[in-house]
């Protein structure tokens, strides 16, 4: 589904992802785990498209098709979804309104048809059902003063109603205390399924232990450095990464 | 689930089919109608006022009341002061008068080709097919040519008909009302107006009566070399509710066209009126080229205590915009209120804003800019917050935001206040934004192309101006900021 081969990627000059290679295929979640500055975020930045972010060697082909030569609005149509680690504020924008025109979009852009409003409310209404979110949110503009929990927990939400081949979860753990981190974690679980694959960033276990990875990644130096299952997530918890610098490639302290 | 989200899911479907719809078109407005003519030569002097006064069968006291406004303004220079470049205008190029040779008769009577140049508008005529609830009055160039639903007014009491019309049958009113607001001499163009002005919407509203359907005037220009000088006045007496509408279109020229209004409201003890525009003058081209000069003087009094007058406007046209919709807030405990979106796109020059003149006693006024500026455009706000030593516990607040597409264009804020009483409370909040990367990219990350992901950002930037409108001009202003905003990005 995801072949990712010797990426290497620049942001303003400097080079962050130097020759990553990593493949996932449907149904898979892998954790990509690594200090900070390995390049984590980047890679979900490159594989989304955002401006700045230079491909300079290497490939992504996402079901056989050249993932960095599609747009961003394209490569979600094309089922690839970011969670944002800094969700953005969208003032005014309602969010219900957002998330239709969204699905919308993406579904024009696949040839299929697009949701009347009381189709799209019944999508809403289950989806609302997993995520256990209150529909208060949704009257709300994009994630205008929602709290740290409720921004994630709207990602999570985004990506139920868009139903991604491909999530990338950027960090989603970050700033979440323990109650928010298990209701984000039940929305992504529940979202799991055998077409579905997940590339779960993030810097600490923590996560892990509710989101149960097939994989686990250790993201260095802007390349992999050590895969294995989810007992590494628990070794890198033990030692710290310290303990990979010292088995794998040197980190750098620029990366 | 509340049936709130079906509420809002159902608007959103509608805005997008109409978002697609709008965005696949351009300035729709821009074709000329082919319509035998009759009119005065171009040239300006006295004999040309009193050949107007002549041909709209004036009494002679419109005849003096014109000539010495047109006196006064021949002593004023044309104002330089707003942040506009703005070549001389020949006033001797214009012609002050152009009108179907049709003469205005009753809307059956209407020649049809001009009540299919307001279908292809999208405001029809015809009773029966007009939108429900709105009563219209059609200026084309210089003449009212048709009045919907008069006969219902009437019978609630309501006077709605063409300025000629009123000066013929209301004289004692018009001669009352007309330049109590804006007098002739209040400023350059609005001497001009006073002078020349060939006919708009009059608008009179009784005692204690609430006007059972929204009012509205779509005005046309259509002729070449014309200007479009319409005077407007709206009065509610005590008690009295009113909202009104105005629309403008202009076809695509490459000459700019002079449009010199003065709208005057007056609204007495517990009025309130509210006024609405959607501003769609032909803006020019992408370089620069034709669009209209829309320099236009708007003023309301609230003459009596406890009442009301809002401002609504949308501009999203014309070449240059010199506009202050203003209130005179003389009654005690009267409310002003100004709610603006200003969008400016390739050498559009927009200088607008308001005035709030408080002399009464706990008074309220309440100013929301919103200015959006892309291409190589420039917009200014231009507020005055004036509070008077007698208005005891004054009190206002305005915000005002700008918001910049692109890296040539430019947002201006001039806030003047002048308070002069202690008592009075007097808030400024002002903001400027970009369109930022991040939201770009947040919007695209879910699939939303670039124009659709800029148009959305803007609407929700807009949002709380918006709302103040008529439910179907929010959907009109709305197409019109995605369509003027074609090709901001990129």
């Amino acid at each position: 589904m995801l072949k990712i081969e010797n990426l290497h990627a620049r942001v303003a000059g400097k080079e962050i992802l130097k020759g990553l290679s990593l493949s996932v295929k449907p149904g898979e979640v892998h954790a990509i785990m690594g200090p900070n500055g390995a390049g984590k975020s980047t890679l979900g930045n490159v594989l989304t498209g955002r401006d700045g972010y230079e491909v300079t060697a290497g490939s992504v082909s996402f079901d056989g098709v050249d993932l960095l030569a599609l747009e961003p609005e394209a490569r979600a149509a094309a089922g690839v979804f970011l969670a944002f680690q800094y969700p953005v504020e969208i003032p005014g924008v309602n969010n219900t309104y957002f998330l239709r025109a969204a699905l919308n979009a993406q579904r024009k852009a696949r040839g299929e048809k697009e949701l009347d409003s009381m189709q799209f409310l019944k999508l809403v209404r289950e989806k609302l059902k997993v995520m256990q979110i209150s529909d208060e949110l949704l009257h709300r503009a994009v994630n205008e003063g929602f709290s740290g929990g409720e921004k994630k927990r709207n990602e999570i939400f985004q990506m139920a109603v868009l139903e991604p081949k491909l999530a990338i979860l950027d960090e989603t753990d970050s700033g979440l205390d323990i109650d928010a981190l298990k209701q984000v974690a039940q929305g992504v679980n529940a979202q799991r399924s055998p077409q579905r694959s997940f590339l779960v960033i993030t810097h600490y276990q923590r996560l892990l232990d509710y989101i149960e990875p097939d994989f686990v990644h250790v993201l260095a130096g802007g390349r992999i450095v050590e895969s294995g299952d989810k007992t590494l997530a628990l070794k890198l918890e033990e030692h710290g990464y310290a303990w990979v610098r010292e088995h794998g490639e040197p980190a750098g302290a620029t990366a | 689930m509340s049936s709130e989200i079906t509420e809002t899911t159902a608007t959103a479907l509608r805005d997008n089919a109409e978002v697609a719809e709008a965005l696949g078109r351009n300035y729709s407005a821009g074709f000329v109608t082919e319509i035998e003519m009759t009119g005065l030569p171009p040239g300006l002097d006295e004999e040309t006022i009193r050949a107007l006064s002549a041909i709209k069968r004036e009494p002679e006291w419109m005849t003096e009341w014109r000539l010495a406004a047109y006196r006064h303004w021949l002593t004023m220079p044309q104002p330089d002061w707003a942040k506009l470049k703005l070549d001389a205008i020949d006033y001797q190029a214009i012609s002050y008068y152009a009108a179907p040779k049709q003469g205005p008769k009753s809307l059956d009577e209407v020649d049809p080709v001009l009540l299919e140049t307001y279908e292809k508008l999208g405001v029809p005529l015809h009773e029966r097919a007009a939108l429900a609830g709105v009563a219209v009055d059609a200026v084309f160039d210089s003449v009212s040519v048709g009045t919907t639903f008069r006969k219902q007014l009437a019978e609630a009491g309501v006077i709605f008909c063409s300025m000629s019309e009123a000066i013929r049958e209301h004289p004692e009113l018009v001669q009352k009302y007309l330049g109590s607001v804006v007098p002739t001499g209040d400023n350059f163009f609005a001497a001009l107006n006073s002078a020349v002005f060939s006919d708009g919407s009059f608008v009179f509203i009784p005692k204690g009566v609430r006007c059972p359907m929204e009012l509205s005037t779509y005005f046309r220009i259509n002729a070449q070399n014309t200007g479009q000088f319409e005077r407007t006045l709206i009065v509610a007496e005590e008690g009295a509710h009113v909202s009104y509408l105005e629309g403008c279109t202009a076809p695509k020229r490459d000459e700019n066209q002079l449009h010199a209004a003065v709208v005057e409201l007056v609204a007495l003890e517990k009025a309130q009126i509210k006024y609405s525009t959607v501003q769609n003058w032909y803006p020019g081209d992408e370089n620069g080229v034709g669009g209209i000069y829309n320099l236009v003087t708007k003023r309301g009094d609230c003459r009596g205590d406890d009442s009301k007058i809002s401002w609504t406007q949308v501009e999203t046209g014309s070449a240059i915009t010199w506009k202050y919709p203003s209130v005179v807030l003389r009654g005690d405990r009267s409310v002003g209120e100004f709610h603006s979106v200003a969008l400016t796109h390739h050498y559009q020059q927009a200088d607008t804003g308001t005035k709030m003149i408080h002399i009464g006693k706990d008074t309220k006024s309440k100013i929301v800019s919103k200015g959006i500026s892309a291409g190589r455009s420039n917009n200014s706000y231009r507020g005055l917050v004036k509070v008077e030593k007698g208005a005891e516990r004054a009190r206002n607040y305005t915000q005002c935001d700008s918001l910049l597409i692109g890296k040539k264009c430019g947002a201006h804020t001039f806030p003047y206040m002048e308070v002069k009483n202690p008592t009075a409370i007097v808030e400024h909040e002002a903001t400027t934004s970009k369109i930022s990367d991040d939201q770009m990219f947040y919007c695209r990350s879910r699939g939303i192309g670039e124009e659709d992901a800029v148009s959305m950002i803007v609407d929700g930037f807009c949002k709380q101006v918006f709302r103040e409108l008529p439910m179907e001009f929010a959907v009109e202003a709305k197409k019109l900021l995605e369509v003027s905003l074609e090709g901001a990005v990129g």
